[in-house]
């Protein structure tokens, strides 16, 4: 038993064991259903619900608006939570109450996110206060017009980078504390500047955290619908709000499920992408 | 410091697990699962002044559709629930009717009680057994700030209002004011869809499937798109109008009397209410219809039924009118301390039914499941043709083809305002 | 606390030689943690305003400490039993979540075995994936089994959305670990358990914080499984937030409020844990 238990062939799909079973159980059983409500109707096999899905007008519009707010919101978390993170590291005082004010937002639901952020950006709200306050507004200007797409786009992206980033941080600061100080003092000795051991040093050693953080991210980023909903109202349609649409107003669950498998071929992809980008060379070349 | 750490993580796990074994043995009341009265204040008012007089414990929820439908079908799947009664409008609850609970005998049971033959007939869904009772009723009326007032065009009667007037009226707000002032609830979570079914499409085509994409309803969307160049572009965002009428941002809106209460109650003396606008071919209005149902799953079908019954009392449909502001489906005789929005959305409720040229439409009736698709066509329309501005005819021609199938799909005969027809109703 | 100490040493112990890039970094500090906590000011600002101020134009940027709004959830029935339902969850799931991924996390760092790729992918996939669609087939199946409506029903589907988070996290984490120092007590005599338990768990402590806290704040967030899952024992979320988007808005505010400061609170009392970490980097 305990030659068994440390067998190197062994061991990790005893470690990952657990955790296998549970996802099976929970995940997996109600995952199947929802793949062959999406691919069978009455008749067998089909792709009409794809099709029913690709044909609604507002397929498109969701998925370039969702792949859209994706693309610029993580860039956007990744770069502000590294300089958050190396800020917090270099901090001599307050450390911890400047890193506690940081992960805040993680405690803030995205429903109860959009609401802080509709307060501020509505047509009577802080904002236009503020800038009525200051003279430069003569009265409350709409800044959430339906019209101006590229403004709704903006306020969802400043929303999602303000309540989502601070789970880019926390994964970063963990991963940070890990990498030995020394290796950035020996750098300084030899003359190299703060930047150039940022990017030298500490970026390639964080690259595990960094690559966990940017998957992570990701994922969330293609299932973003909460805030949008209350912040952009129907004006920004994404593919997770069209998949409750379907779900729950249209009474569709064969449609959503389709829409659901597009969330999840998306996210698939961008992780498979990742994976392989950010893959341990160094592990490859010793193996 | 590490021991301790692990102490703190080990005797959490304990207690985590300690509670949530012990968690569920508590007594339960009734379960009544509903989507009205959602508002925490709204909901509060239903668990303490409404259903506190039935004499045993019923547990109130009102939920997104999302949880209501999810949980229910839930239960109907695995055959065994939790559900006693659910609350739901007309719409909602007909893509579950299969799976209800016949209350033929619940509404002989209430004899006394004088309910609306209409809504009781509504509640059939064209079969033969009563699948729910109807709870209570609303309807969408006008409101406005009385500063808006001033500026109502020569002639025009606020209580007697066209929509052509409507749109000079907004035109006049908007130059005197520098900006739109009327409101619509077009945001995810308003009732805009109500408005093309039920005021728009039957005030000037005196149809909502049939005429569908005539050349009245071409010339209707040409005239709405004249009316939404004075309407506040914020609309997109609104869910319910009583609060842009409360800050200001909107003068005048067209809302469901619920959704209008906040703004009444609190300034009871800023603002009018009034029936919807007419158009060429009448002054169209709908009702709004919440019902009663039970679901084959529930676990105490006679307990339902006696607060089913409970629910139709006179008294306790006053109850629920100053809980929830939806109006009783019973004939009763309303205290005079009644909140003012109920005063006089009321007033103004009778007022629009009543009228000369009133011109009502139903709620759909045999589309069960498709209701939500139903909307949608609407919606579509509006988002494609107003917000998008794509060319009317086109939209029309396309969405009519949705239509089509959803009344092909449902085989529903018509409904007023259009005429009856044998089969379903057709899309001309 | 002594790594607080230790710092200053340093810092004193150092030159200072770049008072300008000081007040550059100290602007930006500002400047970040300006920009996380006005939102929250401006939401406490309108859930301490009366019902006239809320909708007022302009807006006040001072409240005004009105507590009509806050006393209606004092008094609201059920919020302290749904907070308590909220803190059982969040713990239960933390603690499954944990134990479920460190596991995991610590294979998936360590070996390179067939099938690893795999199980990667497999445990993301479930955070991809729409939960609302997975809510009805799993309230079907704890119907039957009789898990519905528990807390601990509603803390394993909580732990589905929170254990990619773990897996992945502490994955990552082990890696960062240099596997020399491992091998260094398996040389010394420590069996692979003990080494990991005395040389690898110290070392991952800030890791598994961080995934603690992930699950626990996933879990408090979480409202439509909550939803569904429980009607006797709701969670604060599922009980307030469904129905704060329709309430009126001063209401709306005070509830927001309402329900971020316990999860404030809970990152206050275990942020020590996530900062432990430069203890053990500066040494």
């Amino acid at each position: 038993m305990q030659r068994l238990l440390s067998s190197q062939k062994v061991l990790p799909y005893l470690l990952i064991l657990p955790a296998s079973l549970f996802l099976a159980a929970f995940f997996f059983v109600p995952f199947v259903q929802v793949v062959l409500a999406a691919f069978t109707s009455d008749d067998g096999f089909t792709f009409t619900h794809f099709r029913t899905m690709a044909d609604d007008w507002k397929f498109m519009p969701a998925l370039s608006n969702t792949l859209g707010l994706a693309l610029v919101v993580v860039p956007i978390q990744i770069t502000l939570a590294l300089v958050m993170a190396s800020l917090v590291t270099r901090l001599r005082r307050g450390r911890d109450v400047v890193l506690y004010v940081f992960t805040i937002p993680l405690g803030i639901s995205d429903l109860a996110a959009g609401l802080i952020w509709f307060a501020l950006l509505e047509q009577n709200g802080f904002l236009n206060s503020i800038l009525y306050g200051l003279g430069i507004i003569p009265g409350p200007q709409n800044l959430l017009d339906y019209r101006n797409t590229a403004g709704l786009f903006v306020a969802v992206v400043i929303a999602e980078v303000w309540r989502a980033t601070a789970i880019v941080l926390v994964i970063l600061v963990a991963g940070l504390g890990l990498i030995p100080k020394e290796y950035d003092e020996a750098a300084e000795v030899f003359g190299a500047g703060p930047l150039k051991r940022f990017f030298l040093i500490t970026l390639p050693l964080l690259r595990p955290s960094l690559q966990t953080a940017l998957i992570l991210r990701t994922i969330l980023a293609f299932e973003v619908f909460a805030v949008v909903a209350v912040v952009a109202g129907n004006n920004l349609p994404v593919l997770m709000g069209e998949t409750y649409a379907w779900q729950f107003d249209l009474q569709d669950h064969k449609v959503a499920s389709a829409y659901a498998i597009v969330i999840l071929a998306i996210s698939l992809a961008f992780t498979v992408f990742f994976l392989w980008v950010l893959r341990d060379r160094t592990r490859e070349a010793a193996a | 410091m590490m021991r301790r750490k692990q102490g703190t993580m080990i005797a959490l796990a304990a207690l985590t697990l300690a509670f949530s074994v012990a968690g569920r043995a508590e007594a339960q009341g009734l379960l009544f699962w509903s989507t009205q009265a959602k508002p925490v204040e709204e909901t509060q008012k239903m668990r303490t002044e409404v259903l506190g007089g039935f004499g045993k414990p019923v547990d109130y929820y009102g939920n997104d559709a999302g949880p209501f439908f999810t949980r229910i079908q839930a239960e109907l799947k695995a055959g065994k629930g939790t559900i006693a009664l659910l609350g739901g409008l007309h719409g909602e609850l007909a893509s579950l009717s299969s799976d209800l609970v016949d209350l033929k005998d619940v509404l002989s049971a209430t004899g006394d009680a004088k309910i609306n033959p209409t809504l009781v007939s509504l509640g059939t869904y064209g079969t033969a057994e009563q699948k729910y009772l109807p709870w209570m009723q609303a309807s969408y009326v006008m409101a406005a700030n009385k500063e808006a007032l001033q500026y109502l065009p020569a002639g025009a009667d606020v209580q007697k209002l066209t929509y052509d007037e409507l749109i000079a009226w907004g035109k006049a707000m908007r130059e005197a004011t520098g900006s739109p002032k009327i409101g619509l609830p077009a945001g995810p979570k308003g009732l805009l869809h109500r408005f093309f079914q039920g005021y728009l499409y039957p005030s000037y085509t005196g149809s909502v499937v049939t005429k569908f994409r005539s050349p009245e309803a071409e010339a209707m969307w040409n005239a709405f798109k004249m009316l939404w160049e004075e309407i506040n572009p914020a609309s997109t965002n609104y869910g319910f109008m009583q609060e842009p009428l409360l800050t200001g941002e909107v003068w005048v809106a067209w809302e469901h009397t619920a959704r209008l209460q906040d703004a009444l109650n609190q300034k009871p003396d800023q603002f009018v209410t009034f029936p919807a606008p007419a158009g060429p071919a009448g002054r169209g209005f709908m009702p709004v219809v919440a019902g009663i149902a039970i679901p084959k799953t529930s676990p105490n079908v006679e307990e339902a039924k006696a607060l089913a019954a409970y629910m139709l009392k006179p008294e306790t449909q006053i109850a629920t009118l100053r809980a929830t502001s939806f109006f009783p489906v019973v004939e009763v005789t309303l205290p005079d301390d009644m909140p003012a929005a109920v005063k006089m959305s009321g007033a103004t409720v009778a007022a629009q039914s009543a009228a000369p040229d009133a011109k009502p439409s139903l709620l759909p009736v045999g589309i069960g499941g498709l209701d939500g698709k139903f909307n949608k066509v609407f919606i579509d329309t509006f988002q494609r043709v107003v917000l998008r501005g794509q060319d009317v005819r086109q939209v029309l021609d396309e969405q009519a083809a949705t239509l089509k199938d959803i009344m092909t799909e449902s085989k529903a005969p018509c409904w007023a305002p259009d005429k009856t027809s044998e089969g379903p109703c057709p899309v001309e | 606390m002594t790594s607080l100490a230790t710092t200053e040493a340093e810092a004193s112990a150092r030159a200072e030689p770049r008072s300008s890039g000081r007040l550059v970094m100290a602007s930006a500090v500002i400047v970040l943690v300006a920009w996380v906590l006005v939102p929250i000011y401006l939401l406490v600002v309108n859930a301490l305003g009366s019902v006239a101020a809320v909708t007022a134009w302009p807006k006040a940027l001072v409240p005004e400490f009105d507590l009509a709004s806050l006393a209606f959830f004092a008094n609201y029935a059920g919020v302290p039993r749904a907070l308590l339902n909220s803190f059982l969850v969040a713990g239960l799931t933390m603690v499954l979540s944990i134990g479920l991924g460190a596991p995991a996390g610590y294979a998936l760092a360590r070996f390179r075995f067939p099938g690893a790729n795999l199980f990667r992918l497999a445990v993301l996939m479930t955070r991809a994936f729409p939960l609302p669609l997975l809510a009805l087939p799993l309230t079907v199946l704890f119907i039957r089994v009789g898990l519905d409506d528990t807390i601990i029903g509603l803390a394993l589907v909580h732990t589905t959305l929170a254990m990619p988070f773990a897996v992945l996290i502490m994955a990552s984490l082990f890696m960062s670990i240099p596997e020399e120092l491992e091998e260094a007590a398996w040389t010394l005599g420590c069996s692979r358990l003990s080494a990991f338990r005395k040389v690898v768990l110290p070392l991952a402590l800030p890791g598994i914080a961080a995934a603690g806290i992930f699950a626990f704040v996933i879990s408090w967030n979480e409202v439509f499984a909550a939803a569904v899952l429980t009607i006797e024992n709701k969670t604060l979320t599922a009980f307030l937030l469904q129905s704060l988007d329709v309430s009126p808005l001063p209401l709306k505010f005070a509830g927001g409020a309402v329900l971020i400061v316990p999860a404030l609170l809970f990152l206050f009392a275990v942020r020590k844990y996530l900062f432990s970490l430069w203890g053990i980097a500066n040494r």
